[in-house]
């Protein structure tokens, strides 16, 4: 299984990136052969609006089931949604951190945005 | 003529400009509110409402499922995100939309529709000589420029008119300033008005739209202002002077030309220096 995760960084070390549309990228973690990609997000980080679909978007084209990041908007839940991708939000500094308490079932599950739009 | 009365700064007094330009106007003049968001020109003309308000609605897409095959023709051609294909699905965001029709275009199933959503209203009112169109934006939307847009669609063939722009640089500004003939941009004598007036200059020069500065409030800051104007050859219209007499009238819902004679002619002036101004570009 492939979860995502937001993030500022490039490796499992790397900061937890609180918001989801203006990530400035996406790892890519597989569970099964603990090797991680890293999806660029550069180009919603400007964006002028609709970076939380875009964002959504993109995460669902890179096959996850699962994403974890800081917070996420309801425009972008609404698309996770649609593509049948779990949310989860967590204060975990790292990555590494968030999908340790991922695996270890310690994450809720959310079942609606966190945030309004346009929150930070 | 079409003047808009414009600046980067918001609380400049743009619209205490508008409406005193209008005033001091003998003859009829239609004075259009352009700032939808939070139009507030009506609280000084307590005019009368003609008619019933007129709604203004922009084209949002409808998905034919039937139809649709989620080939993503028209999320990737939507250039604010109001489309999201996934899983073979259309997601629509209304309050995205322009409203420009390019997914409907493209979409080679022709699958989607356009179905109207209110974005807000156009009420017109009459106080004397003036002619007040205001747009009203609904609470909860975002997209000001198709109401600004319905707002203009008011300007008449012929004769004056005076454009009361929302403040900033950004969108709503564009449309208001848009085709107009003159654009009077108000700021006060202090660092931030400096700043955002130098950021409205940008945005006229960029419109290649002929403009002139009037520095309201004069003589309660510093003199940069005017100086700036001078080194970019920008035409110093008029200096309204500090005066808390028309602070005292604006707050009692007066004009300062009704409540301060003397105001007169300062407006006056303006009116025949815009005008001047406008028809030697």
């Amino acid at each position: 299984m492939k979860i995502a995760c937001a993030t500022s960084g490039l490796d499992l070390d790397a900061p937890l990136d609180s918001r989801f549309g203006r990530a400035l990228k996406f790892l890519i973690y597989d569970t099964e052969t603990k090797a991680f990609t890293l999806v660029d997000n550069q180009q919603n980080l400007n964006a002028a609006q609709g970076a939380g679909i875009q964002s959504a978007q993109t995460v669902a084209a890179s096959g996850v089931q699962v994403l974890i990041a800081g917070h996420c908007g309801p425009k972008a839940f609404r698309v996770l949604a649609a593509a049948n991708i779990k949310v989860y939000t967590t204060t975990a500094g790292t990555v590494a951190e968030a999908l340790a308490l991922y695996q270890d079932g310690k994450l809720i599950e959310s079942s609606a945005a966190d945030v309004e739009g346009h929150w930070a | 003529m079409i003047i808009a009365i414009a600046s980067g700064k918001g609380g400049t007094g743009k619209t205490t400009i508008a409406l005193n330009l209008a005033r001091v106007r003998g003859c009829d003049v239609r004075l259009l509110d352009c700032d939808v968001e939070e139009p507030n020109a009506h609280l000084f003309l307590k005019g009368i409402l003609c008619g019933e308000p007129e709604i203004v609605t922009l084209p949002i897409p409808e998905i034919d499922e039937s139809l649709c095959d989620g080939c993503g023709a028209c999320s990737s051609f939507c250039a604010y995100k109001a489309l999201a294909v996934l899983a073979k699905r259309v997601l629509v965001f209304p309050e995205m939309c322009h409203g420009c029709g390019g997914c409907m275009r493209v979409c080679p199933k022709g699958a989607i529709r356009e179905i109207p959503k209110r974005i807000g209203v156009v009420e017109t009112l009459h106080a004397g000589t003036i002619t007040l169109i205001q747009g009203r934006l609904d609470v909860g939307v975002a997209m000001a420029p198709p109401l600004i847009r319905a707002v203009k669609a008011k300007i008449p063939s012929t004769g004056d008119a005076i454009l009361d722009a929302p403040p900033g640089t950004s969108c709503p500004v564009i449309a208001t300033l848009r085709e107009t003939d003159y654009v009077v941009l108000v700021t006060e004598p202090t660092p931030f008005g400096l700043n955002d007036l130098k950021l409205a200059v940008a945005v006229v020069r960029e419109l290649q739209i002929p403009f002139g500065v009037v520095v309201n409030r004069a003589g309660s800051g510093d003199e940069r202002v005017q100086a700036y104007c001078r080194e970019e050859g920008i035409h110093l219209l008029a200096e309204i002077p500090d005066d808390r007499r028309v602070a005292e009238a604006y707050s009692r819902g007066e004009l300062a030309v009704e409540a301060l004679p003397e105001f007169i002619k300062i407006f006056q002036h303006l009116w025949d220096t815009v005008k001047e101004d406008a028809n030697g570009c």
